[in-house]
Formats: C-alpha cells, sequence, structure tokens
C-alpha cells in the first residue's frame, strides 16, 4: 500500500496548508458533497488546519440520510412481512422510520441481515429459495454499478425469490438545487472522487458554468482533500469558474464506460425524494420497466404509509449546506448516536455523526 | 460502510459468470467483482466499492501528483 501511505505526508500536508494560507486573500465558502469527504476532514482535523477565512461546509452526499422517511417505513413494512429475509447495509439499521427502525424490527423476530455488498443479498436468495429476499438497494452513481450488476445476476441465475427496493440518488441535480437556492453561501465546490469514477465530470461542466462556480473533483485522502481545496481557492481568488480533477490516479473525464452501460441497462432516471430536502427532479434512478419483476415495491403491497418526520431535526438544512451540526438544539442533548433522531447523526457519512464522533463542539 | 477503498488484486478468476478476484485490503482479504475493470491484472491495485472494482489506480498518475507537490514544497522552502 506504499504509495497510498504518501496521500497521508504530512510534511507534504503542511506544504500544501502553506499553500493555501498564502493564496487566500478573501472569505471562501467551500461545499464538500461527500458525507465520506466530511467525515475525513473531521478526523484528520483539515477544517482547523485551514486558514479561518475557508469556511466547509458539508453536503449532501451520505446515501443513509437522504433516503426518504417514505422508502424507510416501507423498508420496515416489508422486512415485517412472514418468509421475508431484508438485506441491507449495515448503517440502515439504525436510521429512524416514523415509528422505529430495522434493529428494533430484528429484535423483534424480523429477518433483517446486514451484507457488505449486494453479491451477498444474491447469494443468501440462492441459498433460501422458500424465502423472498429484498435487498435496500440506497445510494448514489457508486453503488449503482453493484446494484445493477446483481439484478443482471438474479435474472441469469433464474432467481424468483431476489427483489430491490430502490432508493438511488444522483448528485448533479442536488448540486443544481444547492447553488440555485436564494439562500445558497456556496462558491466552491468539491465533488465527491468516487461517484466521479464511475460518471466521470462532463455531467459538471454545465453546472460549474451555470452558477459561476469552481468545480473540483477530490479524493479522500487528507492530501487529496487539500489539493482539492488549493484547486478551488486558486479558481475563486482568480475568478475562474472551470471542473478540475485532483484525483487524477482514480477519475477521468468519462468515467468507467462499461459500469455506466450497466446502469443504463438496468435503471432509468426518475424524480426522487430526498429526506429532509424534498423531490428534486431527475435526481433519482429506477428499474427500467423490463426489471419490474425485481422491483419490491411491485412485489409487496405494502399499504399507504403517511411518514411522520421528527420536528426538532433540521438534517435537511445540514444536507444543504444551510445549517451545521451546532446549531441544532437537539445535538448531543436529544440527539446521540445511540438515541438519533435523524439520519445525519446514524451514518458514517452523516454530518452530525462527524461532529459528534470528533468532538467539533467547542470550536462553535 | 460506503467508502470506496484501495486493495490489491491477487487471484483472478471467473464465478457464475461473472470475472472475480481476490483483493489484498493491507491484510484483509475478500472477494470481490472485477466485472467493471475487465483490463485488470494481478497486482494492479483498485479502487474497491461494495465489493465491486470501481476502476484501476494509476500509480503513474499518483506519482504524478505528488512530485507536483513536491515541487510546490521545493518553491516553498526557497521562500524567504
Ligand atoms: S443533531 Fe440529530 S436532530 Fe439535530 S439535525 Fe442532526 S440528526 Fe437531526
Amino acid at each position: 500500500m506504499e504509495f497510498f501511505q504518501e496521500f497521508r505526508n504530512l510534511r507534504l500536508v503542511k506544504t500544501l496548508v502553506d499553500e493555501i494560507n498564502r493564496i487566500t486573500t478573501k472569505p471562501w465558502v467551500i461545499m464538500e458533497i461527500c458525507g465520506g469527504q466530511t467525515h475525513a476532514i473531521m478526523q484528520y482535523g483539515i477544517d482547523q488546519l485551514l486558514p479561518p477565512r475557508i469556511e466547509l461546509v458539508h453536503g449532501p452526499g451520505c446515501p443513509v440520510c437522504v433516503t426518504s422517511l417514505e422508502l424507510i417505513d416501507k423498508s420496515h413494512a416489508i422486512a415485517a412481512q412472514p418468509g421475508v429475509i431484508f438485506a441491507s447495509f449495515g448503517d440502515m439499521l439504525r436510521v429512524p422510520g416514523s415509528k422505529n427502525d430495522l434493529f428494533s424490527l430484528r429484535a423483534s423476530g424480523s429477518d433483517v441481515r446486514v451484507v457488505y455488498s449486494p453479491l451477498d443479498a444474491v447469494k443468501i436468495a440462492q441459498e433460501n429459495p422458500d424465502k423472498q429476499v429484498v435487498f435496500f438497494a440506497i445510494g448514489f452513481e457508486t453503488t449503482a454499478p453493484a446494484n445493477a450488476m446483481c439484478v443482471l445476476l438474479a435474472k441469469s441465475l433464474n432467481l424468483n425469490n431476489f427483489s430491490l427496493l430502490v432508493s438511488h440518488v444522483r448528485v448533479p441535480p442536488a448540486i443544481d438545487v444547492i447553488l440555485s437556492s436564494p439562500y445558497n453561501q456556496v462558491q466552491g465546490i468539491l465533488a465527491a472522487g468516487h461517484v466521479c469514477t464511475v460518471m466521470g465530470y462532463w455531467e459538471y461542466l454545465p453546472l460549474s458554468q451555470k452558477y459561476q462556480s469552481p468545480i473540483v473533483v477530490t479524493g479522500f485522502e487528507p492530501l487529496d482533500i487539500l489539493q482539492g481545496i488549493y484547486m478551488t481557492v486558486r479558481q475563486l481568488e482568480n475568478n475562474q469558474s472551470i471542473v478540475e480533477n485532483a484525483y487524477g490516479r482514480v477519475v477521468t473525464q468519462n468515467g468507467n464506460r462499461s459500469a455506466q452501460a450497466v446502469i443504463n441497462q438496468v435503471f432509468q432516471t426518475c424524480d426522487r425524494k430526498w429526506r429532509g430536502i424534498g423531490l428534486i427532479e431527475n435526481s433519482g434512478w429506477r428499474l427500467k420497466p423490463e426489471f419490474d419483476y425485481y422491483d419490491a415495491e411491485k412485489r409487496f403491497s405494502v399499504e399507504q404509509i403517511s411518514p411522520e418526520e421528527s420536528t426538532v431535526c433540521i438534517a435537511g438544512l445540514i444536507l444543504q449546506g444551510l445549517k451545521k451540526p451546532l446549531q441544532c438544539p437537539a445535538f448531543g442533548i436529544q440527539c446521540t448516536p445511540e438515541h438519533p433522531l435523524g439520519a445525519t447523526m446514524v451514518s458514517s457519512e452523516g454530518a452530525c455523526s462527524a461532529y459528534y464522533r470528533y468532538q467539533r463542539i467547542d470550536n462553535y | 460502510m460506503f467508502l470506496g477503498v484501495p486493495g490489491k488484486i491477487i487471484e483472478i478468476y471467473n464465478k457464475d459468470d461473472l470475472l472475480m478476484g481476490k483483493i489484498d485490503f493491507g491484510g484483509v482479504f475478500r472477494e470481490v467483482c472485477l466485472s467493471y475493470t475487465p483490463e485488470a491484472k494481478i497486482g494492479d491495485y483498485a479502487l474497491i466499492h461494495v465489493g465491486f472494482t470501481l476502476n484501476l489506480i494509476s500509480e503513474e498518475e499518483a506519482k504524478e501528483t505528488l512530485s507536483l507537490l513536491e515541487q510546490i514544497s521545493s518553491l516553498d522552502n526557497k521562500k524567504p
């Protein structure tokens, strides 16, 4: 792993921080889209290394956080049915629905299983032909290639007991919503390196032009993040707004074409509701009609759900960069990782969880 | 959970018509699907997410980035 370690090299970190300091003459607000980057920023204390004039705000790139309450309640209704094995990524289990979470359903006897990959869910379906196996297919463009491939695999294996509860979301329409808000403060964007690994970054060129905002594709190691910030600040200071790539070892402009082809074979774009944010046009993927057979929403009749959101949680504003976790009156008091009121406190990519875990309490 | 992580490909084989491989994540080993990186060779580094390689990692690009940063660093040191 030698050369990856270099992307944590302290001496180079210091160099980049000094460079950012040297070129910064004005205050700038930069948003990191991906919750994985939010956690890395907190974990390595990158926010505290930067000049105070650079403010980082946290974006919506947390799939667990933006999965709509309706779909979470639906997942609970399906998981509670007899004869169902409900498979999900682990972070989803504690996410509060209107009434409970998947953990408590499991405790009361439902067969809820944590998987690392959707391939594991396909395997569970092969091994349990007398059960219906439902996989909670959440995620951004990064997870879509895996989920799409599993639909094709289930089809080629003739599995009739496997289906997906699909909650796929796409980044570019969310950036559009954030930058077009009349309350928007964000001046530059760190695009999520792994989303761009799949999709490339051509989709960001019109956004960058439309909003005159630099967009820099950024990775996840400390040097990657600092380089992304450096390139963004350099553009802002020079009054530029183009798309740049600070994660060249993984990302190309066109992305992974074979992954995109499989996504396009299985999914089509659709409007999607984001938890706390609302409906965003064309911001989701759903199964194409020819794969309806694998759609858990069609396979299981789930009665009309009218979800109830916590009244104190401001996660929706946090996910749009309009507020920070410490501005939530419930943070650390009524709302903790043990008793979360919102998904941003649960997920390993949620901003509230990052602030709680890395104790960003005293510098507010 | 959702973070893609780099790993080294140490085995490549076919299973259920899928191109699969074994990945070394710094001493932890896992089976992943290589279908999206058919050009993968043993010894390559890849970025892995929920059991699939999303792309290979270019050592050349990595070195280029690092040497660029080194240049900034040496410029920095020369400043008064
Ligand atoms: S601290 Fe809890 S209640 Fe407040 S915004 Fe975050 S998740 Fe919601």
